[in-house]
C-alpha cells in the first residue's frame, strides 16, 4: 500500500510562511491499496487538495473518520468527489452513545455552519463503526476506541504484506502511572502492535503536555514510548500543534528522538510525504 | 472487534482502572469474562494484600476467596456476591456483607456494584465500590 500525508496539523489549520515545510492543513491521509482501493483517513482541510488530485477514474472512495472534532471533518464539505454523482463515497465513523453518525454529521453539514445539507450530497453512504473489523478490497480494517475526549477510534489497516496504524488523536499517558510499561493497559496498543508504519499524535513537547493533561493528545516523548512498546518499525509524528512552526517541529522532534534513542525510524509528518509499505 | 483481546483491555476498562487508581474509595474491577483484573490501593487495605501480589484472578476464585457472609454471618454463595450479581445479571446492586481479607481479618462492608456497558450495549466488565463499616 502507499500512504500519503495531505494534512498533518492538529486542532486548527495554520497556513503561513513559517509552517510551509510541514504544512498547515489538518488531518488527512490517503491510503492506496495495491488492488487500487482508495481509503482516506480523516477529512481535515487536507482533504480538499486530495480531492482535486484524485484521478477521475476513481468510482469508490472509503473515508474513515476517527472522530468528529472539527479539525477532522472541516474539509468534508470541500471534498469535490462528494458532489460527483458517479463517485460512491462510503463514510465510516463513530456514533455517540445517544446520536447516530448521520445526526452527528448533520450538526456541521447544515446551516448555519455550512450551506449544503448532508441529505443533498448525492452518493454518500454512512457506516457506523466503533469496535469492528471489516474489509475494503484486500485491506483488513480494524477499528477500536482509544483514549481521547468524546467517541474516538483509531484504525489499523492490514494488507497481506504490510500494516499501517493510525492514531492521530490519542492520549495513552492519561492517568497511567505505569505508562508505557503494560501493554494490556495501554490504550491503542492492539491497533499499533507490530505495525510497519504508525502515524501517531505528537502534538506537544513534554513541558507543554504538563499543561494540557486530559486534552486528548500526546507529547512527542509519549509517541516515541508508545511506538517502542508496540514494536513498530517506523513512527510518523502527526497532529502537530498549530503553535509550532517548522523550526520548532525540527527541534522538538530531534531532541525527543535523541533522548529516547529508538530502535525504529522516526519521521516528523509533513504534507506531501509518501511511504510505500510492503 | 479487534482480534487481540489478550494483549489489550477495552478502552472503557482501561479508563475505569485509571479512575479507580485515583480515587480514595476501595474499588474492585472485573473484565467481561469475570476475571478480577484490578483493585486499587484503598481496596488493598480492606483485602489485606496488594494487587501486585495477587494478580488477576478468575471469578471462580475471587467470589469465594474472601469468605463472603451476610449480616448474620451465614456464608454467601458466589452468585450472591454483589460484584458477581453485577457481572452475571448485568444490573446494579448494593449489599451489606462481611468478608475475610487475605490478612485473615473479618470486616463488615457495604458494596455497590455496577456493570460497565460500553456503546452499542457492549459489556466490558463490572466494578464494585466498597465501604468498610466495621471490623466484625
Amino acid at each position: 500500500m502507499k500512504v500519503t500525508l495531505w494534512g498533518v496539523r492538529g486542532s486548527l489549520a495554520s497556513p503561513g510562511a513559517d509552517t510551509a515545510r510541514y504544512g498547515g492543513n489538518t488531518s488527512c491521509v490517503e491510503v492506496r491499496g495495491d488492488d487500487g482501493a482508495v481509503v482516506i483517513l480523516d477529512a481535515g482541510t487536507g482533504i480538499r487538495p486530495l480531492g482535486r488530485a484524485l484521478p477521475p477514474s476513481v468510482r469508490r472512495i472509503d473515508l474513515l473518520l476517527t472522530h468528529l472534532h472539527m479539525d477532522h471533518i472541516q474539509g468534508l464539505g470541500f471534498f469535490a468527489p462528494l458532489f460527483e454523482p458517479q463517485v460512491e463515497v462510503h463514510l465510516w465513523g463513530p456514533p455517540s452513545t445517544t446520536l447516530g453518525l448521520r445526526e452527528r454529521l448533520m450538526r456541521y453539514l447544515s446551516p448555519p455552519l455550512f450551506p449544503v445539507r448532508l441529505r443533498d450530497i448525492p452518493a454518500l453512504i454512512l457506516h457506523e463503526v466503533s469496535d469492528d473489523t471489516f474489509e475494503l478490497g484486500e485491506l483488513r480494517i480494524s477499528a477500536a476506541p482509544v483514549c481521547h475526549p468524546g467517541p474516538t477510534i483509531g484504525y489499523r489497516l492490514a494488507s497481506p504484506r504490510a500494516t499501517l496504524a493510525y492514531l492521530p488523536d490519542h492520549e495513552p499517558a492519561l492517568g497511567a502511572p505505569d505508562f508505557c510499561a503494560a501493554s494490556a493497559w495501554t490504550s491503542g496498543f492492539a491497533l499499533a502492535e507490530g505495525a510497519d508504519l504508525l502515524i501517531h499524535d505528537a502534538q506537544y513537547s513534554a513541558a507543554e503536555y504538563a499543561h494540557h493533561l486530559g486534552w486528548g493528545h500526546s507529547a512527542i516523548e509519549h509517541a516515541l514510548a508508545f511506538a517502542a512498546l508496540a514494536g513498530v518499525r517506523h513512527l510518523v509524528t502527526f497532529h502537530h500543534d498549530p503553535a509550532h512552526n517548522d523550526d520548532e517541529i525540527d527541534r522538538l522532534t530531534a531532541a525527543a528522538t535523541s533522548a529516547a534513542r529508538p530502535a525504529f525510524r522516526v519521521t516528523a509528518g509533513a504534507e506531501g510525504a509518501a511511504f510505500g509499505l510492503g | 472487534m479487534l482480534s487481540a483481546p489478550a494483549t489489550q483491555k477495552p478502552i472503557e476498562l482501561i479508563l475505569a482502572r485509571q479512575l479507580a487508581s485515583y480515587l480514595a474509595m476501595p474499588i474492585f474491577l472485573v473484565d467481561a469474562a469475570g476475571t478480577l483484573v484490578f483493585y486499587n490501593e484503598p481496596a488493598e487495605g480492606i483485602l489485606g494484600r496488594r494487587f501486585d501480589e495477587t494478580g488477576e484472578m478468575p471469578a471462580s476464585e475471587w467470589a469465594a476467596v474472601f469468605a463472603p457472609a451476610d449480616d448474620a454471618g451465614c456464608a454467601l454463595p458466589p452468585d450472591k456476591v454483589p460484584l458477581m450479581i453485577a457481572h452475571v445479571e448485568r444490573r446494579p446492586v448494593h449489599v451489606c456483607l462481611r468478608i475475610r481479607g487475605f490478612d485473615n481479618v473479618c470486616r463488615q462492608i457495604e458494596a455497590t456494584a455496577i456493570p460497565l456497558i460500553a456503546p452499542a450495549g457492549r459489556y466490558v466488565g463490572a466494578l464494585a465500590i466498597f465501604w468498610e463499616t466495621a471490623q466484625a
